[in-house]
């Protein structure tokens, strides 16, 4: 694992914090009576409104489908996934401190079939609140369900649902791809040091190549101030 | 041949030419009326989901109230209830603000609400409160500028006819009242024609609490029994001073229109506020016992809490010297304005050919060189000649009141010339004046009686309307005009009827206001004792004969919705709390049979009725402000059984 990928990994890691202040996901719900907006916000460990007491008045909405009431305390993956992403973070940072290139790759592989479990287990929730109706529900449209879509917009009656990443998501996302990236270059300079172990020649000259790049790169990566952090 | 075909040609042109320039002519009149008239509608045109520039505050006058408009649209946007029982949403009539119409002459469900006033702060309409006075039952309100709800009302002791009130001083520190009508003080039996003998006037500073707003009587001025009429709180250079017209200083107790008419000038008092403080904080004053009401509103539960006081402190002006110094001034004066810079006290001499206007610092100068030609009880008469900066000539017929532009222009209304009259402080000079449709009270810029008005526009609030709009039998309709004062020339925008008869109006900026709307009361801040915060808290209880109902509403139904076991003589207490914690989500109640009103409950508050059990039978329930789309199924049943009957207390609320 070279310098660049133990970075990537460290900052991969560091960017798992931001879901911990910041939420995951967004489904805002526009109709004409809400001018100020009304929308649900998902934490790493709760669930609220786009503005105060949103959830409230989603809950009270969905009463008149027979939706069931969304409860934050009772989704035990909200309690699970500080758990889950909290791990991942010192997975990440030992990644970065031990450089080893089984850790990048197993780290990367592990977050992205979690992040699809993850995904998974959502749109099963949204499709339980959208399908799993009370019969005595006030409106009832024959062949109508109101699962929001896991990303992007559809009509749900008098509403139009968008479901998107928030900060945190995407934070996550990013944090994936720079887990994914470092795992690329990671194994393009193992194959290549195979390559150069096999060519005894050209070692010399290649490496001191990559020391001088790698100086260029922290060079210009430092910026102002790194010097007195260095020294 | 060609002479005479030149000729036409000649008389052809020139008629091409004379109906080019007559139509010419008639388009630039065309034109000109047109703009005028255009554009007033453009200027006043608020679009569909546009806001208006400023919100006014209207006095109702007879109807108790205040009136909230938008301007430049003169839109009404709501009655806020303050002095008179309020049955479309309850107030006066619920458990919870019955409270608030008390009074030591009992419960007093109406009163003449004429003078409403914003809080200020350094002398600047701040957007925090409006106060408001009430002239019957002498008393003040304070409404509060988030809620829109009228949160507290003092009755003002020793007093007859509020009307100089409730005038506020530079940053709030008291708000004013005073005795249009003098009173033996003590009350005591004795008889009218000895009113010289027995009279008194009070003059009233009510302080309000920087913090919550509540207000108290910090003390009251004995003062001769004369009319104190209207009233102006000192500013800038004058602030420290309080400024009260007084009539009838001939002291009739008959036929005022004549036997209070007859004195060539009456008195403008001005009262050293700065220096009572000194006196009651040196104790220079006496406790009197009095019996009088403070009634507010507890924030938690959102209940009345009604106080009855005993004492209050007064000073007298003979053991205070320099406390209050009179004025003389032409005649019969009724309003009292100072300019925003706080030099100018502008008296509105009702019976007066001119519009006096006095000088504070002159005045100062009289009292150092005791420039005085006379006192009354203690109170030392300042010289006219000593104390006037000028007189405004040709200022119209009958000068009731006078706001200012804060561009050195002043506008005084004229009731009987029906008009507006638009003159130059310092030079005194009117320079423009308008018609008003007809017979003008007050009038009000946005800001006008403050250091800072916002002088872009003048309402005047005019007595009569007669053919303004279409007739509605023998009683019609009190107006508003709306009329733009931003040029040099003053020029009238719009008319638009007022509810119950405004006084006087006070306006400011719709920024200032808009983004501290109260949206809900939070459920959870709730501490009403009959609150019910979820549909499990719902419940009946009985004790003895009352029945107490816990009932929670939340779109689109009541909890409980079936009440059984209720026996005939029973007092049901009807205990609504709405579960919304949504914007413009109230719900209504009412039951059949309901001798008071009906209640609009906010969302997060619990609002009480009572319903006695008269007959036996089945009585339906139900929401009465349009909720939802199920809203009218929102209903449900009160069963009233016969007084032996044995079925028990039940209702049907989840558990």
């Amino acid at each position: 694992m070279n310098r660049n990928a133990r970075m990537l990994m460290l900052i991969a890691s560091l960017l798992l914090v931001v879901p911990y202040f910041v939420p995951i996901w967004e489904i805002t719900l526009e109709a004409p009576q809400y001018p100020e907006g009304l929308g649900l916000k998902i934490w790493i460990d709760t669930i609220d409104g786009l503005n105060p007491r949103d959830l409230d008045k989603v809950n009270n909405l969905n009463h008149y489908i027979g939706m069931k009431e969304i409860v934050p305390e009772s989704i035990p993956e909200l309690k699970l996934m500080p758990f889950i992403v909290g791990f991942m973070l010192i997975f990440g940072l030992l990644t970065a401190y031990f450089a080893r290139p089984a850790l990048v790759y197993s780290w990367t592989v592990l977050f992205i079939i979690v992040a699809i479990i993850g995904l998974v287990d959502f749109y099963l929730w949204e499709y339980d609140y959208g399908h799993n109706l009370d019969p005595t529900a006030a409106i009832k449209i024959p062949g109508m369900s109101y699962q929001p879509p896991l990303i992007g917009s559809k009509q749900l009656l008098n509403f139009v649902a968008i479901s998107l990443p928030d900060i945190g998501g995407y934070s996550i996302f990013i944090a994936i791809l720079l887990g994914v990236i470092a795992s690329y270059t990671t194994f393009k300079s193992s194959k290549n040091k195979t390559r150069i172990s096999n060519n005894e020649t050209a070692q010399d000259a290649d490496s001191g190549t990559t020391a001088r790049r790698t100086a260029t790169t922290d060079k210009l990566h430092a910026g102002p101030g790194a010097h007195s952090i260095r020294s | 041949m060609e002479k005479s075909s030149i000729t036409k040609r000649l008389g052809m042109i020139g008629l091409v030419i004379t109906v080019a320039v007559m139509l010419a002519i008639a388009c630039a009149t065309q034109k000109k009326a047109s703009l005028t008239d255009g554009s007033a509608a453009e200027e006043v045109y608020v679009p569909p989901g546009s806001y208006d520039e400023y919100y006014s505050f209207f006095s109702g006058g007879f109807s108790g109230q205040v009136t909230v408009y938008g301007l430049p649209s003169g839109r009404l946007f709501r009655i806020i209830p303050v002095f008179a029982q309020h049955a479309e949403n309850g107030w006066g009539y619920s458990e919870e603000t019955k409270d608030m119409l008390m009074t030591s002459h009992g419960f007093a469900p109406w009163d003449d609400a004429h003078h409403p006033e914003l809080s200020q702060t350094d002398g600047v309409p701040d957007g925090r409160w409006l106060f408001i006075n009430a002239n019957n039952t002498p008393r003040v309100a304070r409404i509060n500028l988030s809620t829109f709800e009228t949160e507290d009302i003092l009755e003002i002791p020793n007093s007859g006819g509020n009307h100089a009130s409730p005038f506020v001083t530079p940053n709030s520190e008291y708000i004013v009242a005073s005795t249009r009508f003098s009173l033996p003080i003590p009350q005591k039996d004795v008889p009218i024609s000895e009113y010289k003998k027995h009279f008194k006037g009070t003059i009233t500073f009510v302080s309000v609490n920087p913090d919550d707003g509540l207000m108290d009587v910090a003390f009251q001025i004995m003062v001769p029994g004369y009319n104190y009429d209207l009233a102006h709180a000192g500013k800038g250079p004058s602030n420290g001073w309080a400024f009260f017209t007084c009539y009838n200083t001939e002291q009739a107790s008959t036929l005022l229109e004549v036997n209070a008419s007859q004195n060539d000038k009456d008195f403008i008092a001005a009262v050293n506020w700065k220096l009572a403080e000194q006196a009651i904080a040196e104790g220079n004053y006496r406790t009197m016992d009095v019996d009088y009401y403070h009634n507010y509103l507890e924030h938690g539960s959102r209940t009345t809490i009604s106080e009855n006081k005993k004492s209050v402190r007064i000073l007298d002006p003979a053991s205070v010297p320099g406390l209050i110094y009179y004025l003389p001034t032409p005649k019969s004066p009724h309003g009292v304005d100072v300019d925003p810079s706080g030099e100018y006290i502008v008296g509105g001499g009702k019976l007066a050919s001119v519009i006096p206007v006095h000088s504070f610092s002159k005045m100062m100068t009289a009292i150092e060189n005791k420039e005085f030609e006379g006192e009354v009880d203690g109170i030392p008469i300042l010289k006219y000649q000593s104390v006037i900066a000028g007189e405004v000539q040709n200022a119209g017929l009958g000068p009731l009141h006078t706001e200012f532009d804060g561009k050195g222009n002043a506008y005084t209304s004229a009731f009987i010339s029906s008009e507006v009259v638009k003159w130059k402080l310092g030079t005194w000079e009117v320079v423009d004046r308008i018609q008003t449709y007809y017979s003008i009270g007050h009038l009000m810029i946005p800001g006008g009686d403050s250091q800072k008005p916002w002088g872009k526009y003048l309402v005047a609030m005019n007595k009569i309307t007669k053919d303004r709009y279409l007739p509605t039998g023998p009683e019609l309709c009190h107006s508003a005009q709306l009329i733009d004062i931003s040029g040099d020339k003053m020029r009238l925008l719009l008319d638009f009827p007022t509810m119950g008869e405004p006084h006087y109006a006070q306006g400011i900026p719709a920024s200032i206001l808009q983004p501290k709307t109260t949206k809900i009361f939070p459920i959870e801040d709730n501490t009403h004792p009959f609150v019910a915060k979820s549909e499990r808290e719902a419940g009946v209880t009985r004790d003895g004969r009352d029945v107490h109902v816990k009932m929670t509403t939340i779109r689109t139904h009541f909890a409980p919705d079936n009440i059984e076991g209720v026996k005939v003589g029973d007092r049901v207490y009807f205990h609504i709390t709405n579960l919304e914690q949504d914007w413009d989500v109230p719900h209504g109640f009412a039951v059949q049979g309901m001798n008071t009103a009906e209640l609009l409950v906010m969302p997060g508050e619990t609002r009480t009725l009572i319903w006695e059990a008269k007959k036996v039978g089945v009585y339906p329930f139900y929401c009465t402000d349009f909720c939802s789309a199920l809203h009218q199924e929102m209903s449900g049943y009160i069963r009233v059984s016969p007084r032996n009957s044995s079925i028990t207390l039940s209702h049907n609320a989840q558990r």
